[in-house]
């Protein structure tokens, strides 16, 4: 591979380093402050009573409140959405995994009968357009009783979460050496053994980035999750629309019940940070 | 070298059978749906390929079709070079690091039609920071309701703020997979940081470039929720994209059999693309190279 570095670069006159590092800060920093300016704007709005929202442009709440969010923590509409949310969120990111780990195995270390086919065919599922599908996947779960739980909406997230997972987690697996299966089979290793005692540690960083992406896809998704139910297993993300009212747009509501949906997210993705930071090794591509 | 081995579809049974579960009955309603005129439960007539036929002609679907196409290639061209920059310049360890991820992470992990209630709130020019900087401060008569240009950016800015993120996340993860002994060689040969990005980092990140192009790309074709929060695909139809006109024929003029029709086509047009895109990477890193 080192072949690829040219070597016709090579010049040995001394040169001054121009410190780069100070360009490079700069860029992160104003990338930052624009990624960070529409989430600050919303959290200035939660905090404020919809009478200060509408009387003006204020860069910080003049009148401190915090009943947008006594709202949302004291009425069960509201909180048992971000509760119906999490479970199914949950569900599914663990379906996903305990579904996907065979398969990455299998795909990362055998041939077989069209293997390659049917990793795109898995693929294509991402990229069937939701809103036609609705009414036949409403039908299906209707029809098999489980409209309104938690398992239609984790099971239907399947659908984009399994395939996303297989991938991920192929590419770490084809990164362990393929002498470790051989070494542990010599030594009267069975194979559910070996593999849950010996190489799922071996890949633990993997698990933790696709457990990250299951969870992330599933969370934010809105559409399937809203038709797939009404009453029992209803997403936040569907009850936040009842801020529309007679009386107008909660703005403050709206905004509070906007943060809290990101604390879950965020709380996920600084546990698996480090993770990320070892790298995907993403061996199919 | 991979083994060949038959069995090992054993393995791989499970996640066919969880995801055909939810593919292929769908897929076969819809089907069934495309070759129908339903005027209700129980009254249906066949038409057989009549819907394709009105599909391919209609102007509007045409219109919605590469007012599309233009908007996922002007994602794709500004979101993939920011996000390989900006994963470029992001610290590479340390606590500045781990910062760097949570916070570069966090517009992925807002549900979408929540990152349409920020865009919406923060365009306004009454209660807006955006749209008030933007009408006060530079003076300019910006209005995403009502002029088409101000519409098309703002559903730009969106998309931008919330995946290149996620090109980021992914190109950052690829970085980090470099050994440290390729650097080293390059600091020998004394070369220059750009010799660096193109042949050392930029050949590493195919693997992780390809999955963000193809994510980005389907994702951005089937754009939904975030512009119908915002805009609703107005004004006119400068916003509405292909499934905000799927889901007008579906949903608000009860239209199953061209809806349905419309999206097998639909369907089929990302596949291609996809294929497309799928094969010209893997062959490009396969070709003359190595």
């Amino acid at each position: 591979m080192s072949k690829t570095i040219p070597r016709a670069t090579v010049r040995s006159a001394p040169r001054t380093q121009v410190p780069r590092g100070l360009g490079r800060r700069l860029f992160v920093v104003v990338y930052f402050m624009l990624l960070l300016l529409p989430i600050y704007w919303m959290i200035n709005m939660s905090l404020k009573p919809n009478r200060e929202i509408l009387g003006g442009l204020t860069f910080y709440p003049h009148e401190l409140t915090f009943d947008n969010y006594r709202t949302i923590f004291t009425d069960p509409t509201w909180y048992m959405g971000y509760v119906n949310s999490l479970i199914y969120v949950g569900m599914n990111t663990v379906m996903s995994l305990l579904i996907a780990l065979p398969a990455a195995y299998a795909f990362s270390r055998f041939h077989f009968l069209g293997a390659n086919h049917l990793f795109f065919w898995l693929l294509t599922n991402r990229m069937a357009p939701a809103a036609v599908f609705l009414l036949p996947f409403f039908q299906l779960y209707q029809n098999i009783g489980l409209y309104d739980t938690h398992l239609a909406v984790a099971l239907a997230h399947l659908l984009f979460n399994v395939p996303l997972a297989v991938w991920i987690l192929e590419g770490f697996m084809s990164g362990v050496p393929r002498e470790i299966d051989e070494t542990a089979a010599v030594d009267g290793y069975s194979f559910p053994r070996f593999f849950l005692t010996i190489f799922l540690p071996l890949i633990r960083s993997g698990i933790g980035v696709t457990a990250f992406f299951c969870f992330m896809f599933s969370w934010v998704e809105l559409l399937l999750a809203r038709t797939l139910t009404s009453v029992a297993a209803k997403p936040i993300a569907a009850t936040m629309t009842r801020t529309v009212s007679a009386s107008g747009m909660d703005w403050g509501l709206l905004a509070a019940a906007g943060v809290l949906t990101i604390i879950p997210g965020a709380l996920v993705i600084y546990f698996v940070r480090n993770h990320i930071a070892k790298g995907f090794a993403l061996g199919r591509v | 070298m991979k083994t060949t081995n038959h069995r090992a579809w054993l393995l791989v049974l499970p996640v066919v059978i969880s995801v055909a579960f939810s593919a292929i009955l769908p897929l076969i309603t819809v089907i069934n749906y495309s070759v129908q005129d339903i005027f209700g439960p129980f009254q249906r007539v066949f038409v057989g390929g009549e819907w394709f036929r009105d599909t391919l002609r209609d102007s509007e679907l045409r219109g919605a079709f590469f007012r599309n196409l233009l908007f996922s290639a002007e994602v794709l061209l500004l979101e993939i070079p920011l996000g390989v920059a900006v994963a470029l310049a992001l610290p590479a360890k340390g606590w500045r690091a781990s910062l760097s991820l949570v916070l570069v992470a966090l517009p992925l992990l807002i549900p979408w039609n929540v990152v349409g209630t920020i865009w919406q709130i923060f365009g306004r020019a009454d209660i807006g920071l955006g749209g008030f900087f933007l009408n006060n401060t530079l003076g300019l008569n910006y209005n995403y309701t009502n002029d088409p240009f101000d519409a098309w950016m703002t559903v730009l800015v969106m998309d931008i703020w919330h995946w290149t993120p996620l090109v980021v996340l992914l190109c950052y993860a690829g970085l980090r997979a470099i050994p440290e002994a390729y650097y080293q060689a390059a600091r020998i040969d004394a070369a220059k940081p750009w010799a660096i990005f193109r042949y050392i980092q930029l050949p590493r990140l195919r693997g992780v470039l390809l999955i963000a192009l193809l994510l980005r790309f389907m994702d951005s074709f089937l754009i939904y929720t975030e512009p119908f929060v915002v805009t609703g695909g107005g004004p006119g139809n400068a916003t509405t994209f292909l499934s905000i006109y799927l889901s007008k024929l579906a949903v608000g003029q009860f239209d199953l059999g061209p809806a349905a029709a419309f999206s097998l086509i639909y369907f089929l047009i990302i596949q291609i693309f996809c294929f497309i895109f799928y094969t010209m990477i893997l062959n490009l890193g396969k070709g003359p190279a190595r």
